[in-house]
């Protein structure tokens, strides 16, 4: 049963893939465009089955260049709009996260992740675009990246995904992996009233005085949509507060820097991690998604041998929890850093970390999650140090 | 106005007709002189106050190009995207609120090279656009390079020794994907091209426009045909009315004969509609429409 809402309150055993679809209808979405890939499809397979239903649309479009654009067309004709993709795809989307970022559109893209380079392995997990995610466009912005690692997650940070991009006006990305996208595990949709929903923030000020892109305190701009009258103008070209294009060097030194700093200020009401038994700890093994649930026997193993372990998973990988990590680069003595990737977040811990504290990373190419011996072994080494 | 009024001669500047719907804070506008898309541009801003839209309800959308500036200029809510992705962007916008008339204005290159595959699956799915495409033959803004619409022996900057490439026929590419509405005007036939958009945008679905328009700075002059007023005549002289004409005689070659008018115009339910009606039907009441959806196609009763 459902309510007008569309949120199917209840338990469910689904995937999580299918639980990121219901995150979306009930953090309003009403608006998807994809291009099917694994192993992210079974999301639009069932956004086609429930919009129609809950007074959304859902386009197949002939590419996830496309997708990537149509979204944002949605987003200025005034609903809240996701597409959803895995490596590939999220690759050809790079040029409309750009654009996203600098035409100040709130929109949420899914990357559930899979092995690559290019095609690799289409059916099996990688944590391989998470640099991707930060840097892929061209040019200097700020997005957003959040890292489920449960289909209950999946639910919850849809929800929250599409709050940020409405609060700061970001796109967001949603970093699964095909192992949490394919995993079935109960998932529990609160009624409608429980469920937090960041309404978009409109400008309600008398026409003549609109600057399309004047930010308030907040360095967020108010939104304005298509056909109110207000003849707005939206360029991916440097412009000004009327959204006029402005080809100066003041002007893109003003526009770019809020683009990256209304994140930077606001950090700390952003970022979101997890702890377990990090205070006092020697070591802190730092995960995120499928890589978190790895960790832990290897984790459990080395605390039942006497080892003082911690446990930090990101939840935010962008921002990424620079304070944190920096605090307890002076307390710890390593960092054990697991990942379905040959090198990319622990970059951050090394940066933040500063030479601190010593960093062991635990690579993985990819195909399978990690051997959990192998991250056993990697605190082990950190403990002798 | 009896015909005197045309000639007094008063101390006062009349305003530009089409000043009402020109972001004035904006100009003078980047367009080389003897340039053909401000003339397209006058066509578009005349049918659109003939059109009897509520123009605050209308919107247009730009790609990336000389031709893609025009979104930057027209006093509607007006989006400047990438290259090549007016028309993705045109169809989430109308998609989600179909109570906009949606156009996109952009060039040749970017709506028939790097926006090609959208240009043949808008126009397959009859999405309820009005696409106006500025030909000149080349790609103004990068410095006159080949495009899929530049005749073969042309030069470009990137075929220096001549174009050998197949030329795209797009009047003819554009109904055998599904467009309701395809004419081609040059931008010396202002009162027809005029007169086309006005019809292209009173239709529903996909309705194409191509308009021929001189690039002198970097087309004409580069191929030693003049300047823009070289090419107005070369419109004039050339262009031959055919409207109705089988979409497949239509295509351009170097200088040669230009078969211009109104080639289709017929009736298929847009992709929209499609949507709602079938949906009804499938799924009766249950179906939710978007409110903005039931607004415009739940009209007929369904
Ligand atoms: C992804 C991308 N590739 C290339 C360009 C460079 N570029 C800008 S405009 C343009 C061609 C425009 O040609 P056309 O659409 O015919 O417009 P015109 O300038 O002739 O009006 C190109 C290649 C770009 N902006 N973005
Ligand atoms: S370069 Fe060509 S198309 Fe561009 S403004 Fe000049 S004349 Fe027009
Ligand atoms: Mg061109």
């Amino acid at each position: 049963m459902h309510d007008d809402s569309g949120v199917l309150t209840g338990a469910h055993f689904i995937d999580g893939d299918h639980a990121c679809s219901e995150g979306a209808i009930a953090a309003g979405c009403r608006f998807v465009a994809g291009y099917p890939i694994t192993p992210s499809t079974e999301i639009v397979e069932r956004i086609a089955e429930r919009f129609p239903f809950v007074g959304g649309v859902f386009i197949q479009m002939e590419d996830e260049i496309a997708s990537s654009i149509a979204i944002q067309g949605a987003v200025w004709a005034g609903k809240k709009a996701m597409t959803v993709t895995s490596g590939p795809g999220f690759s050809l989307m790079m040029e409309h996260i750009g654009y996203a970022a600098m035409t100040e559109t709130p929109c949420v893209f899914v990357d559930v992740q899979r092995a690559g380079p290019s095609t690799g392995l289409p059916t099996m997990p990688a944590q391989g675009d998470m640099m991707q995610a930060r840097w892929g466009s061209h040019g200097d912005y700020g997005i957003i990246a959040l890292c489920p690692n449960s289909p209950q997650e999946c639910f919850d940070l849809t929800i929250r995904a599409f709050n940020l991009a409405e609060q700061f006006r970001v796109p967001v990305m949603l970093m699964m992996d095909e192992c949490v996208g394919h995993m079935i595990e109960r998932v529990i949709i609160p009624p409608v009233h429980e469920i937090q929903i960041f309404q978009r923030r409109s400008y309600d000020g008398p026409k003549k005085d609109l600057l399309l892109f004047h930010p308030d305190s907040n360095l967020v701009p108010p939104m304005v949509k298509a056909g109110e009258g207000y003849q707005i103008h939206v360029t991916g070209l440097t412009h000004d507060e009327r959204g006029y294009p402005s080809m100066t060097v003041d002007t893109q030194a003003k526009l770019v820097t809020r683009l990256v700093n209304k994140l930077r200020v606001n950090a700390d009401t952003i970022v979101d991690y997890r702890e377990d038994s990090v205070e006092g700890a020697d070591i802190v093994v730092v995960t995120y998604g499928i890589t978190s649930r790895t960790a832990i026997p290897a984790i459990e193993q080395a605390r039942k041998e006497g080892m003082r372990i911690g446990h930090l998973r990101l939840v935010t990988a962008w921002p990424f929890p620079e304070k944190r990590i920096r605090e307890l680069a002076s307390k710890v003595k390593a960092f054990v850093v697991p990942e379905l990737n040959l090198g990319q977040m622990v970059y951050e811990v090394e940066r933040v970390a500063g030479g601190k504290a010593s960093i062991t990373h635990v690579p993985h190419a990819g195909g399978t999650v990690h051997n959990t011996k192998e991250i056993y072994a990697a605190i082990k080494h950190s403990v002798k140090g | 106005m009896g015909e005197d009024a045309l000639y007094t001669i008063d101390n006062v500047v009349p305003p530009n007709p089409i000043e009402n719907l020109l972001r004035m804070d904006r100009i003078p506008h980047i367009w080389c002189p003897g340039c053909g898309i401000g003339t397209t541009v006058n066509c578009f801003v005349r049918a659109l106050q003939t059109s009897g839209l509520d123009l605050d309800k209308v919107a247009i959308v730009s790609g990336i190009g000389c031709t893609g500036r025009v979104a930057g200029y027209i006093k509607l809510d007006s989006f400047h995207t990438t290259h090549g992705r007016a028309i993705p962007f045109a169809t989430g916008l109308k998609l989600a609120n179909p109570e906009l008339k949606v156009v996109v204005y952009s060039g040749d290159g970017d709506l028939t090279a790097i926006g090609g595959n959208h240009f043949i699956h808008a126009a397959r799915r009859n999405v309820d656009m009005t696409v106006i495409l500025i030909n000149n033959m080349t790609y103004g803004m990068t410095g006159g390079q080949v495009a899929p619409t530049t005749p073969i022996s042309a030069t470009a900057s990137t075929t220096p020794h001549g174009n050998f490439e197949q030329t795209f026929n797009l009047p003819f590419l554009a109904e055998s994907c599904g467009a309701v509405y395809v004419a081609r005007w040059t931008a010396f036939h202002v009162r027809h091209a005029t007169k086309s958009i006005k019809e292209a945008l009173a239709k529903k679905g996909f309705s194409f426009v191509e308009i021929l328009a001189a690039c002198p700075t970097l087309y004409s002059r580069r191929n030693k045909l003049g300047d823009g007023l070289d090419q107005m005549s070369y419109f004039r002289e050339q262009s031959e009315i055919k409207n109705g004409a089988d979409t497949k005689s239509v295509a351009l070659d170097f200088e040669g004969k230009i078969i211009i008018g109104k080639f289709v115009d017929i009736e298929r339910p847009s992709y929209q509609q499609s949507m709602y009606d079938h949906l009804r039907k499938k799924l009766g009441d249950q179906y939710i429409p978007s409110p903005e959806m039931k607004n415009v196609y739940g009209k007929n009763g369904n």
